[in-house]
């Protein structure tokens, strides 16, 4: 093969230009249209919803500390992840996920099902301390997330973001965010107190409690797992 | 060129500081306890270091090398001073805006797209003002033909600009936070689209573009075949940008997708091993140049790394290996074989060059340059080969099972299995910065030996001994 009728090309920068453009462009347009389309084909699991006040503030807190770094939400269908994590995961879970989480390495295991798997408490202590359940963990320090108190002046606005894209929350759910988030809280505290753990008022309104609201949500659906 | 020794400069400055960046994760992952409050725990800290060494330091050498060069093919200065300002200024603000935002916390968590919606929107603006800055040159060339480095940085400029317009759709919610504008699966469809385009049109094709022009300029020949540049050009830009599903195999991605992904990522073998091969064939008959002069050390083992790491990549994109490889330290050390390797000695390699001749100087010593190379060449190995053996480790022991059918490890017991790895890799990334810091001394001494005084002649020096015509096959 010859090169002499590449020669021209080389000396026109425009058409150069545009040629590379299309050249890029078809992988592209592949990839990035017809998936758009079979968004809504994706089959909705039953009973899966959106995240709550109080979940939605979590996870936004999951990632601002970049939890995700280290820990996927993502379960394949081979025997040994379903048998450590649970049943794989399916396109309809993480359609209400803006953005998507999961993740490209498990420094720390998979999150995908934590929903319910330790008790509220157990979060807690591991925030605030992991290696005092596990010493060979090498999860950092989470204490600081119990001294900030929980800031609620967006949350509202989080969701009507979230409904604005997509998540089918209603205008009752909207204008009582902040009440409900409150009242999640207190529900978690609640349960953490009833283990024999001491939280004071301070904390028992501090991001911690988000953080573990969001965790507890994680792979359960309504109406069982 | 202000603005080239700008670019080379602070490229070196957010080399140092994001490889410093880097150890102190690899540290945190050995040793917990070094995770400090609120700011500095490896959640924050880790794309501090990606951001820093991608966009700080890779981009840098990129920009200062198309400024470079592009003058000196086309024969012309660059289209517009004012523009080339804005670029290294716009550029360097944004970079200590990312390092500022994403230890306060302010991220989308996208891998290589962290950044929040206002400086998504200044990265956009800055890389308008280059393009227009570089087609804008091409516009108003001296010189007929363009030569190969210029197709690549043409991809390049044309293919982030599509990524990053298409990745980061969001809604803000505030002035620092947003929400993706799409959900789930699709939302991570179009991350890893974008997330291995990066690598592809970030670390690989302006990359291959610095190596097609200081390559043959340090060793006095022409690139072996301008054949095999036409044809490695065009499928690998045509085929890179197809691969990007490999990163979710086993995913709820269709499966249609997924088995894209794996066929184009195979086919990728084929243009990168072009690539490589006519890099390394560019030294036909000069092989002996090698012995003495580090930089071309530089670009060969970069070549070499280049060459291993796009073979590793098509082979961990198939499923049978994926499964295994996927979610471990294998990953790690297979993107650290490409950066460290091709990415930081090519990059090392185009600032050893430029930086004399933009002081009008000599390089301050040879010696240290050679120090370097092999400090960073041991530190680049000792770094590479634990993740290897981690990663395969982890996932054994992940799918390892008794004969009843039950898990044989739990979770932890993984963690502790790779301790002594990530303790290895903290030494082997500390002996790569060592060469880092030796190259940064090593610059100091050459800048300060030299002078910008000296005006430069409007064009550049000919390029007639290398046009492509002259010995290419």
């Amino acid at each position: 093969m010859g090169y002499d009728w590449h020669r021209p090309l080389e000396g026109k920068s425009l058409r150069f230009i545009l040629l590379t453009t299309l050249a890029v462009m078809g992988g592209g347009l592949a990839l990035v249209i017809p998936p758009f389309f079979l968004q809504g084909t994706v089959e909705p699991v039953p009973g899966v919803t959106p995240y709550s006040a109080l979940e939605q503030e979590g996870r936004d807190l999951y990632i601002r500390e970049g939890c995700n770094v280290c820990h996927s939400q993502q379960i394949r269908p081979l025997r040994s992840e379903t048998s450590r994590y649970g049943d794989y995961s399916l396109a309809g879970e993480s359609a209400y996920d803006r953005p998507f989480l999961f993740g490209s390495r498990r420094t720390g295991p998979d999150l995908a099902r934590v929903g319910g798997r330790y008790p509220d408490s157990w979060h807690w202590i591991h925030f605030l301390d992991p290696q005092r359940l596990e010493p060979r963990s090498n999860m950092p320090n989470f204490a600081f997330l119990s001294e900030r108190p929980l800031d609620l002046s967006l949350t509202r606005r989080r969701l009507e973001v979230q409904r604005k894209l997509g998540s089918p929350y209603t205008d009752v759910e909207i204008e009582n965010a902040v009440e409900d988030a409150k009242r999640q809280m207190q529900a978690v505290v609640k349960r953490i107190r009833a283990d024999g753990i001491e939280v004071s008022e301070a904390e028992a309104e501090s991001e911690v409690i988000a953080l573990i609201a969001y965790l507890q949500k994680l792979g359960r659906r309504e109406g069982g797992v | 060129m202000a603005v080239v020794r700008g670019f080379a400069i602070s490229a070196l400055l957010w080399g140092g500081v994001g490889m410093l960046v880097g150890l102190l994760a690899a540290i945190q992952l050995a040793w917990p306890e070094v995770n400090w409050g609120p700011y500095l725990h490896f959640g924050r800290v880790r794309p501090v270091h990606t951001n820093a060494v991608i966009f700080g330091f890779t981009l840098g050498v990129v920009f200062a090398g198309t400024y470079y060069g592009i003058q000196r093919l086309c024969r012309v200065r660059m289209f517009s001073d004012t523009l080339s300002r804005i670029n290294l200024w716009g550029w360097n603000a944004i970079i200590v805006a990312a390092a500022v935002s994403l230890l306060l916390g302010y991220s989308t968590s996208k891998e290589y797209a962290e950044l929040e919606w206002p400086i998504d929107i200044a990265i956009t603006v800055v890389w308008v003002v280059y393009a227009i800055n570089v087609f804008g040159t091409l516009a108003k060339r001296r010189e007929k033909s363009m030569y190969a480095a210029i197709w690549f940085w043409i991809a390049t400029i044309i293919t982030i600009a599509m990524l990053h317009l298409v990745n980061s759709a969001a809604w803000p919610v505030s002035w620092m936070k947003s929400y993706s504008a799409y959900s789930g699966v699709y939302d991570a469809n179009i991350q890893w689209w974008y997330g291995h385009n990066a690598v592809g049109f970030l670390l690989t094709t302006p990359i291959l573009g610095l190596m097609y022009y200081f390559l043959p300029r340090q060793v006095g020949q022409p690139i072996f075949s301008h054949r095999l540049s036409i044809l490695h050009f065009w499928s690998l830009i045509f085929i890179y940008i197809w691969a990007g599903p490999h990163h979710l195999i086993y995913s709820p991605l269709p499966d249609w997708a997924q088995t894209f992904g794996v066929a184009f990522s195979v086919m990728l073998i084929f243009p990168s091993w072009g690539g490589m091969l006519n890099g390394l064939l560019t030294l036909r008959g000069a092989w002996h140049k090698v012995r003495t002069d580090p930089i071309l050390k530089m670009f060969v083992v970069g070549l070499t790394f280049y060459g291993m790491s796009t073979f590793e990549g098509p082979m961990m994109a198939l499923k049978t290996v994926n499964s295994l490889s996927h979610f471990t330290n294998w990953t790690i050390g297979h993107v650290h074989s490409g950066a460290l390797g091709w990415v930081g000695f090519t990059c090392f390699a185009t600032l050893y060059y430029m930086i004399p001749r933009l002081w009008h100087t000599k390089l301050y010593s040879t010696r240290l340059a050679d120090v370097h190379f092999w400090v960073g060449t041991l530190g680049l190995v000792l770094y590479v080969t634990p993740m290897w053996v981690s990663g395969v480790t982890q996932g054994l022991m992940w799918r390892a099972m008794n004969p009843d059918g039950s898990l044989t490890y739990t979770f932890i017991e993984t963690v502790a299995a790779i301790r002594t790895y990530d303790v290895l890799r903290a030494l082997g990334g500390a002996l790569f910065l060592s060469g880092v810091f030796v190259m940064a001394w090593n610059v100091w001494k050459t800048i300060a030996q030299g002078s910008v005084e000296i005006p430069e002649p409007q064009a550049g020096p000919s390029e007639g001994e290398l046009a492509p015509v002259a010995g290419g096959r």
